[in-house]
């Protein structure tokens, strides 16, 4: 069984304890200017969109070479963000966005 | 403070109120987390590793963003640079509660904040908010048993469970990661410059990772779309933004603002 990433996980936990911690474990380090702190709360979702964009339309053939995909997969994203924009539930949104792509497969 | 032992009933009704919305969180924290091993099973984790991220790096972004990267075959640095700026808003809910912790055990304040995510931090929040102090034991009971148990064990539920779905593309299980993170972000997109900022993110991604290759994208993206964000004019947010544990919608603005009016150094 590998165990390989397990490094990868303690590494994660490396660059994310400090945020949850040294406000904790010392008091007044946290502050910081209005800027940093618009910031910090803009790039949670321009990281999460990034992802998921170039994840969904970006691929990589054999050679190297990059292009835009456009196909069931794409479609599929959009409707699970569409779901969870209207009822504010990312599990059934990922239901829906997953359901879609395999009935699309099933069918094609 | 009561001389005995024994919680007053205020705090014994406070920490049942407190179970009922503990259980609500742990249900999607099981349908979630359960989706995070389905994915780590088909990205090639094997259990342990996958047991090993939700134990350790315990952050459900951060993990699906994993994910992808590592079935993409992208190297590491990248994913901790996005993990990084991903929590980094945890220090917001941490820098909130130092002033109510401080007089704690440093080791205890050092095991809280590993267990300290968005669902953590607002149920505790609400909780010493009824009950007008900080509740230790009313922090564990939201973020262990609320979240950390029921991710952990669902993520081992997937990834082993996973093991019998043969083919998972059939399924479309190959699009849980993108779908995850797209719906993620509209739970963080509560306002105008949010939404800037995750279409600016997208868009650069895509573009750089055409130009220079996804690694560079989806960095790029991420670091660079908040900027174009913050180029816009302020307006007020149209909501809470939703947790990346479990998806749900979590008002850690108002969260904040119970632990403010909190008395400080008074946990018990």
């Amino acid at each position: 069984m590998s165990t390989q990433l397990v490094l990868l996980a303690l590494l994660m936990a490396a660059v994310t304890y400090p945020s949850r911690a040294v406000p904790l474990l010392a008091p007044g380090i946290e502050r910081l200017p209005p800027r940093a702190l618009l910031y910090l709360r803009l790039v949670g979702p321009a990281i999460l969109a990034s992802i998921a964009a170039t994840q969904t339309l970006v691929r990589t053939d054999d050679s190297g070479a990059r292009s835009i995909v456009l196909g069931p997969e794409l479609l599929g994203v959009l409707l699970c963000v569409a779901v969870v924009a209207w009822r504010r539930n990312l599990f059934l949104g990922l239901v829906a966005g997953v359901g879609f792509v395999a009935i699309a497969r099933m069918v094609s | 403070m009561s001389d005995t032992n024994e919680p007053d009933p205020g705090l014994r009704a406070a920490r049942r109120r407190l179970l009922q919305d503990t259980a609500g969180i742990a249900v999607s924290a099981v349908g979630f987390g359960f989706v995070f091993g389905l994915a780590a099973r088909d990205a090639g984790y094997s259990t342990v590793e996958a047991a090993a991220m939700s134990v350790f790096a315990f952050s459900g972004a951060a993990q699906f963003a994993a994910v992808g990267y590592v079935s993409a075959g992208l190297g590491w640095l990248p994913i901790l640079v996005l993990t990084f700026f991903l929590n980094a808003r945890h220090l917001l809910y941490s820098a909130s509660l130092a002033p109510r912790l401080r007089q704690l055990p440093f080791l205890q304040r050092a095991a809280m904040a590993h267990v300290l995510t968005d669902e953590a931090f607002a149920l505790a929040a609400t909780h010493f908010h009824r009950v007008g102090r900080v509740d230790v034991p009313g922090y564990w009971i939201g973020a262990v048993l609320g979240v950390f148990i029921p991710w952990n064990l669902a993520t081992l539920a997937g990834v082993m469970l996973g093991g019998a779905i043969v083919d998972p593309t059939a399924y479309g299980l190959d699009v849980v990661f993108p779908a995850a993170m797209a719906g993620l972000a509209v739970g963080l997109a509560t306002g105008r410059r949010e939404i800037v900022a995750a279409g600016a993110g997208a868009a650069i991604g895509v573009l750089l990772s055409l130009l220079l290759g996804p690694s560079v994208g989806i960095v790029a993206g991420g670091l660079i779309g908040p900027l174009v964000g913050m180029a816009m004019p302020g307006g007020e947010s149209h909501r809470a933004p939703d947790s990346d544990l479990t998806g749900m919608r979590v008002d850690l603005d108002e969260a904040m603002a119970d632990v403010a009016e909190l008395p400080a150094g008074e946990a018990s």
